[in-house]
C-alpha cells in the first residue's frame, strides 16, 4: 500500500497544510477585518494584491520566492545573516510558499463574511457598552463562523493540493519536503499506477467529502438566519 | 437637569443644525417627515455618527464637545432601533443579557428580570431570535437596552417597522415604560398617534432645524406647525376621571374646558388620561343645541382662523383655556359668520382616550 515515503509525503502535506491554515487564520483575520470595514479609497490596490496568487501560475510565485528566499535573495540573505540558513529547500520555506499561494482562500470568505454581517449589530452592541475589541470577539466572529470554516477548508485543502510552489521553493527531498502531490507526480512519472492512485483516490475523497461538510454546514446556516 | 444638544453637520445632499436643551424627565417625542434629520441627531446623541463635533451633555455628563469625544460603548444609552437588530448568534436570554453583563455590578438599576417583566418575554428567553413575530423581537430589543441600566433610552421609531396589530401589542409597554421607569427617553417618530399617546414634551423638525418645541398639548394646536394639518390633526387634553355613571355606562372626565362623556372605562377616580381630539370630528354651533344625539358639547372662542386647503378652513378654539382644533368647510364658516374672538359651541362627535 503506502511505502515509507509515500507516509512520510502524507505525514509533511499534512503537517504543512495545517501549519499554513493556523498561520493563515491568524495573519488573514485582522486583514480581512480591516479590508471589509475600511473607507480608505486604495483599499482595491491591496485586495488586487490578495487575490493575485489566484491568477498568477504558481510557478511564477515559486520562482520569485526562491530568489527572494535563497542564500543570495533579500529575505534568505537576513536570515543568514542573522546566523540562521537560507530558507531555500525547507519546511518553513514551503510554510511561507504555502501561506502565499493560499492566501486568498482564507482572506477572501473570511472578507466576505464580515461584510455580510453589515454595520447594525456592532452598532448596537456598541450602545450595549461593547469595545471595538470586545464587538470583534462576541459579534464579528460568531456571525462569521461560516465565513471561518469555509476559509479553514478551502486554506487546507488548497495547501494539500499545490504542486508547483512547493516544488520550486522546497525542492523534491524526500523525508523533508516532499509532499502529496508531488510524491504521486513521482511514480506516475516511474509508472507505479497503483501506488499513484491509492493516493490521488485518497485525495480525491479527503477532499470531496470536507467540502460537503462546508456546503452542508453553510447551508444549514444560512437557513437558520433567514428564517 | 437637562440634556443639551448642540450639533451641526453640513454635507453635500443633508445639514443638521441644532441648539437645544430639553428636559430630561419624561417622554421628548422628535416628530418629522423622513429625511428631516430625526434619526441622525439620535444617533449623534448616542456617539454613532461620523462628525464628533458640537456639544452632548446629559445632565452634568460631557459626551462630546469640539475637543472631547466619548465612545460610543462609554455612554450609559439604551438605543432601540428601527429594526429589532437582534443578535442571531445568541438566543432571547443571551440578547438582553449582553448589555448588562458589560456594566458594573454597582450601576446596574434595572435587573434582568424586571426588564423581562416590564416587556412581558418571560416565555420566550430560551427562543432564537428567527422563531420571534416583528413585535415581540421589537419588545425584546427593548428589554435589551433597558437591561444595560441606561442613563438615556433613544428610541428610533421603534413601531415603524411592524403593522397595526403589532403597534397596538407594543404600545402597552411603552407607556409602562413612561410610568414605571425614572429614565428620560427621546422617542423619534414620523406618526402623530404615537407622540400623541407617548411625548410629554415634543421637538418638531424640518430639514436638518428644529422648528417648535414645548409641551404635546400645545405644539399639537399650533396652526403654523405642520402636525395641525396632517390628516389626522388633532388637539391632546389631559383630563381627570371624575365620575362613573352605572346606569348608562358611562365615565366622566373633566377638564378646564368642561366635562367629557365617554363609554365607561375602568379606571379610578382621580386618575389622569390624556385625549385625544380629531379636528374632523368637531363641529362648531352658534347656540347650544339641545335637540341632538352628540353628549359633548362645550362653549368655546375662536382664537385663528387659517386656510386648510381650497375648500377648508382649521380653526382653533379655546374651551377656558383648552386648545380644541376644528377642521370645517370655508362654505359653514362664512354661513356662520365665524371670525376670530366670536363666542361659539363646539360639538365633539367622538373622543379618544389614549393612556
Amino acid at each position: 500500500m503506502l511505502s515509507e515515503t509515500d507516509l512520510s509525503a502524507l505525514i509533511i502535506t499534512l503537517k504543512l497544510a495545517s501549519v499554513t491554515t493556523i498561520l493563515l487564520i491568524l495573519v488573514g483575520t485582522p486583514i480581512a477585518w480591516w479590508l471589509a470595514r475600511t473607507q480608505w479609497r486604495f483599499k482595491f490596490i491591496l485586495e488586487a494584491l490578495v487575490a493575485l496568487p489566484l491568477i498568477l501560475p504558481p510557478t511564477v510565485l515559486g520562482f520569485y520566492l526562491l530568489v527572494a528566499l535563497g542564500p543570495n535573495g533579500p529575505i534568505g540573505g537576513i536570515m543568514q545573516s542573522l546566523g540562521g540558513q537560507s530558507l531555500a529547500f525547507t519546511f518553513s520555506g514551503l510554510v511561507i510558499g504555502s501561506m502565499i499561494y493560499s492566501m486568498p482562500f482564507v482572506i477572501q470568505p473570511l472578507q466576505t463574511a464580515f461584510s455580510n454581517i453589515g454595520q447594525r449589530p456592532f452598532e448596537v452592541a456598541a450602545t450595549l457598552r461593547a469595545s471595538p475589541i470586545d464587538r470583534f470577539f462576541s459579534i464579528a466572529v460568531p456571525l462569521a463562523r461560516p465565513g471561518f470554516l469555509t476559509a479553514i477548508v478551502l486554506g487546507f485543502a488548497h495547501t494539500v493540493g499545490e504542486f508547483g510552489v512547493v516544488l520550486m521553493i522546497g525542492g523534491n527531498i524526500p523525508g523533508e519536503t516532499q509532499v502529496l502531490s508531488i510524491a504521486i507526480y513521482d511514480h506516475v512519472e516511474v509508472l507505479e499506477y497503483s501506488q499513484a492512485h491509492w493516493l490521488s483516490g485518497g485525495l480525491l475523497l479527503v477532499s470531496f467529502i470536507l467540502l460537503i461538510g462546508v456546503y452542508a454546514y453553510n447551508r444549514r446556516f444560512s437557513l437558520y438566519k433567514n428564517s | 437637569m437637562s440634556i443639551k444638544l448642540k450639533y451641526k453637520i453640513k454635507r453635500p445632499d443633508f445639514s443638521l443644525d441644532i441648539d437645544i436643551t430639553i428636559p430630561s424627565q419624561g417622554i421628548t417625542g422628535i416628530f418629522g417627515h423622513s429625511g428631516c434629520g430625526k434619526t441622525t441627531l439620535l444617533r449623534a446623541i448616542a456617539g454613532l455618527e461620523a462628525e464628533k463635533t458640537g456639544t452632548i451633555k446629559i445632565a452634568d455628563m460631557l459626551w462630546q464637545d469640539d475637543n472631547f469625544f466619548l465612545e460610543p460603548h462609554k455612554r450609559p444609552i439604551g438605543y432601540v432601533f428601527q429594526e429589532p437588530s437582534l443578535f442571531a448568534h445568541l438566543n432571547i436570554q443571551k440578547n438582553i443579557e449582553y448589555g448588562l453583563k458589560r456594566i458594573s455590578t454597582d450601576e446596574t438599576k434595572i435587573s434582568l428580570d424586571e426588564a423581562i417583566e416590564l416587556l412581558g418575554i418571560q416565555h420566550l428567553l430560551k427562543r432564537q431570535p428567527h422563531q420571534l413575530s416583528g413585535g415581540e423581537q421589537q419588545r425584546v430589543a427593548i428589554a435589551r437596552a433597558l437591561a444595560s441600566s441606561p442613563k438615556l433610552l433613544l428610541m428610533d421609531e421603534p413601531l415603524s417597522a411592524l403593522d397595526i396589530k403589532r403597534k397596538q401589542e407594543i404600545m402597552p409597554y411603552l407607556e409602562s415604560l413612561h410610568d414605571e421607569l425614572k429614565i428620560p427617553i427621546i422617542y423619534v417618530s414620523h406618526s402623530p398617534g404615537e407622540i400623541a399617546r407617548l411625548a410629554d414634551h415634543l421637538l418638531i423638525m424640518e430639514e436638518g432645524k428644529i422648528t417648535a418645541a414645548g409641551n404635546v398639548t400645545d405644539l399639537f394646536s399650533r396652526l403654523d406647525l405642520p402636525i395641525a394639518h396632517s390628516d389626522k390633526a388633532s388637539a391632546i387634553i389631559e383630563a381627570i376621571v371624575t365620575e362613573h355613571d352605572l346606569e348608562f355606562n358611562l365615565t366622566y372626565l373633566d377638564f378646564p374646558g368642561g366635562r367629557f362623556t365617554v363609554s365607561h372605562k375602568a379606571l379610578e377616580i382621580n386618575h389622569s388620561v390624556r385625549l385625544r381630539v380629531i379636528a374632523r370630528d368637531v363641529s362648531i354651533t352658534l347656540e347650544h343645541q339641545t335637540h341632538t344625539s352628540i353628549l359633548n358639547i362645550f362653549p368655546a372662542i375662536i382664537e385663528e382662523i387659517i386656510p386648510e386647503n381650497e375648500s377648508q378652513f382649521m380653526i382653533r378654539l379655546s374651551l377656558s383655556g383648552t386648545p380644541l382644533l376644528c377642521r370645517l368647510t370655508k362654505k359653514s364658516a362664512s354661513l356662520l359668520q365665524l371670525s376670530v374672538g366670536k363666542a361659539v359651541f363646539a360639538q365633539v362627535k367622538s373622543v379618544a382616550l389614549l393612556s
